[in-house]
């Protein structure tokens, strides 16, 4: 660029102050983490890291990558501090977002490589259970988006999810596995019928009902299993959906076991975001759902009823997280435990925020969210010296520095939680 | 907001001016009660559909007024367990005036608890009046602190505190896990993750031993009272809690009129925290005597259904507080004597909630009850 355009940018910006200090905030994180990834990943590393990149019966066996630890982390805080320094000197393009997301997920891999130094580690089996583990927060997440889309703020989704797990273990028992996820996905959609006729119809605090439909939920599942399930075991046994390997892509290496080689859930995870973003962006149904989001009575004036859209569209969002729940159950183990979602749902909603309202944001923020999960898992196994439980509270710290640092970007529909009264 | 909300909640403001000792007493009385009523019969109908035969349905609901009201011991019961629920139902009536709906009390209960036990058990030697006042400030300072991360997040940067306080919280459980583990804090000869006990210079006294030894009503009760006074004089009889106010009725107006919104929510924030910490100070100071991982057993969930309940009013938190005590320490005679699972109170409490938020709905089950009809509110 040339002086003269920087000359004419530069009221602009000045203007801009959000955006500036955002820049300044993201410059100062990716030189943190430089200096973070120098000083204790890469000073004093020795030793090759080496990632397991297929298993042993797997059909075509490729051979562990080997990274050599130092050097690569000397590389990698090279390139942060120069993402950071880059960040200071010119904030604010559009490029502070891709850049803070390579920063972070350079960082990642720095970590990993110093925490593997020296050993091996199954790169392969980390990637699948990630994907496993985003499943029902990209569902949660979905759900989100589908009723903040047409402005009903979703917190019941935790209860939503807590709800399909229960009825898929009680209904999968007595009926088998697709009965119970049948049944998972309705009573879902019940309990989003339910919120969409407090929050529509009797103009309850959005708020206030999702957090009341997570109470009921979980006081009507605990107490089920406590007072029911404890005598009569059989109602809380039921089958598990086993992962079906699709022909010949499940053979790829890397991504044939993450993606191909996978049960029900995942897959229909995958497929529903797909769905969803056709639904929502290609489709005048999805044009007549965000309008009524984003201007109710714009869309009242052209003929769309907006209460109807909103009940159609946060009963499918209480399906989908139906379906999510049904994974907790039905896609692991079989059996259902006092509050066993904790909390997946409220990640799904801070997944949502960080996928900007959009099926497919939702979806990689869960992946993250995922990854964090497994990372947490696999890294007991190679014993680094930092304690677990700063690692599981690392992706939460994550999440509020996004939210923090998203926002201004991202935004939510614009007549997000408030009640919609016709004039008569 | 759009023109036909405001609209319309202007009609509504207008009318109960018009007519304030009815409607009040209405919406004050007369909807918490058919609350109460309706979740009990709904809670009997979940009992049926569960198998449980109606005269274990009749002593259960029989037990759980004993286990409420019945005895010395059960009144006891009921306020010791109502002295958190209180407190920090009031943190987060306080968030619910200036806006700020704080999901993380639950959080700030944990680190409450944390500062206080830190300091229970580490100065020995101190007397009481310094060492007790001193554990429950630690505990108030540290939630206070802890709930300013998320006011000043909402502050600077606009992240919604909804997101940041339920992160906090996730975040609390681990940083517990994590001290429970740390030698100088675990009780020394278990490996189990049991915090040292709290010196008894730092316990909050307990009040009716004399009477018999088992009461375990402690000073917190106090604590309580004087808290609400407390919140009731911030909030309505000082220019704070005016600001909090009129930031939560209108952010637009309230930053039109001169209030700084910023130092507001990180205000309000703070001083909803700090009534957290201190409900979890309570808990470990008053009841516990130590920490252990899930101490926190769902206090700062069930205050923000108190809060809700309570209409944000420091007078009608004390009162839902009470009555939330009064179900918890009834459950727990029901399960005794019924065989009920005390999860029931869950859902009473839920059903109670979904009532009083939506006062069309109680209206639409119980028209002849009031004044105006559910079909003419507009």
């Amino acid at each position: 660029m040339t002086e003269i355009t920087a000359f004419d940018i530069a009221p602009a910006a000045k203007l801009d102050t959000h955006k500036a200090r955002q820049a300044r905030i993201y410059g100062f994180v990716l030189i943190a983490c430089a200096v973070l990834v120098a000083l204790v990943f890469g000073y004093g590393t020795e030793g090759g890291a080496s990632f397991g990149l297929s298993r042993p019966r797997d059909e075509w066996v490729i051979p562990n990558l080997v990274i050599p630890a130092g050097p690569f982390n000397y590389v990698a805080a090279a390139i942060l501090a120069f993402l950071g320094v880059r960040q200071f000197m010119r904030g604010g393009s559009k490029w502070s977002t891709i850049s803070i997301a390579v920063g972070l997920a350079i960082t990642v891999a720095a970590f990993l490589v110093w925490a593997t130094a020296g050993k091996s580690f199954s790169l392969v089996g980390m990637l699948q259970a990630t994907m496993v583990r985003a499943v029902p927060i990209a569902l949660g997440g979905l759900a989100g988006v589908l009723s903040e889309r047409v402005a009903v703020v979703n917190i019941a989704i935790e209860g939503m999810l807590l709800a399909g797990a229960f009825t898929g273990a009680l209904m999968g028992s007595l009926l088998g596995g697709w009965g119970g996820l049948a049944c998972a996905v309705v009573i879902g959609g019940l309990f989003g019928f339910i919120l969409a006729s407090l929050v529509v119809t009797y103009r309850m605090d959005q708020i206030i009902a999702g957090v009341v439909i997570n109470l009921f939920v979980l006081g009507v599942t605990s107490y089920v299993s406590s007072q029911v399930f404890q005598p009569y075991r059989y109602l809380n046994n039921a089958p598990v959906f086993r992962a079906w390997k699709i022909p010949f892509l499940g053979d790829i290496p890397v991504i044939g076991p993450m993606l191909f080689n996978q049960n029900l859930f995942v897959y229909g995870a995958l497929v529903l975001v797909g769905v969803a973003t056709y639904y929502l962006f290609h489709t005048r149904y999805g044009l007549r759902a965000r309008s009524v989001g984003e201007h109710p009575q714009a869309a009242d004036t052209l003929g769309i009823n907006v209460y109807r859209t909103r009940f159609i569209n946060v009963t499918l969002a209480g399906m989908v997280a139906g379906f999510g729940g049904a994974w907790f159950t039905l896609g692991t183990v079989g059996r259902f435990d006092e509050n066993m979602t904790g909390g997946r749902g409220f990640i799904g909603l801070a997944a949502m925020i960080f996928g900007r309202w959009h099926p497919v944001g939702a979806l990689m923020a869960a992946l993250v969210f995922g990854f964090a999960d497994s990372l947490q898992q696999k890294l007991a196994l190679l014993r680094t010296p930092i304690p677990s439980e700063f690692l599981a509270m690392a992706p939460y710290i994550a999440t509020i520095i996004v939210v923090a640092g998203f926002v201004g970007r991202s935004r939510p529909p614009a007549a997000d939680g408030k009640p919609y009264v016709k004039e008569r | 907001m759009s023109d036909t909300t405001s609209q319309s909640s202007l009609t509504e403001k207008l009318l109960q001016r018009a007519a304030p000792g009815r409607a009040e007493f209405e919406d004050l009385v007369v909807v918490p009660i058919f609350a109460v009523i309706v979740a009990l019969i709904v809670g009997a109908f979940i009992m049926l559909a569960t198998a449980v035969d109606i005269t274990t349905i009749g002593r259960s609901y029989v037990a759980l007024l004993q286990g409420s009201l019945g005895s010395l011991n059960a009144v006891s019961e009921t306020l010791t367990a109502a002295i958190p629920l209180v407190l920090a139902g009031l943190g987060l009536a306080l968030g619910f005036r200036a806006g700020l709906f704080n999901i993380g009390a639950e959080g700030q209960v944990v680190v409450g608890g944390i500062a206080a036990v830190i300091v229970g058990f580490s100065m020995p030697g101190l007397p009481w009046i310094i060492h007790m006042p001193l554990a429950l400030l630690a505990g108030a300072v540290a939630g206070g602190l802890y709930a300013s991360i998320a006011g000043y997040l909402r502050a600077a940067t606009g992240a919604h505190e909804v997101i940041s306080t339920i992160m906090l919280n996730l975040i609390s459980y681990r940083l517990l896990d994590y001290m429970l583990g740390l030698s100088w804090m675990q009780r020394p000869g278990r490996s189990d993750p049991v915090s040292k006990s709290v010196v008894s210079s730092a316990e909050l006294p307990r009040l009716l031993t004399d009477i018999d030894p088992n009461l375990r009503l402690h000073a917190g009760i106090f604590l309580m009272i004087a808290a609400v006074i407390v919140v009731y004089w911030l909030l309505f009889k000082t220019k704070t809690g005016f600001e909090f106010r009129a930031s939560g009725e209108n952010p637009y107006a309230a930053r039109y009129a001169g209030i700084r919104a910023s130092l507001i929510i990180v205000l309000a924030m703070g001083t909803a925290g700090a009534l957290a910490g201190l409900a979890g100070a309570n808990q470990v100071l008053g009841v516990l005597d130590r920490t252990t991982p899930g101490f926190s057993a769902g206090i700062g969930f069930n205050a923000i259904s108190v809060a809700l309940l309570g209409r944000s009013h420091p007078i009608g938190v004390l009162f839902a507080g009470l009555l939330f005590g009064a179900l918890e320490a009834g459950g727990r005679q029901m399960q005794v004597d019924a065989g009920v699972s005390i999860d029931l109170i869950g859902i009473i409490q839920s059903l109670i909630i979904v009532f009083i938020a939506a006062p069309l709905l109680v209206r639409a089950i119980f028209p002849w009850g009031f004044a105006r009809p559910a079909g003419r509110r507009e």
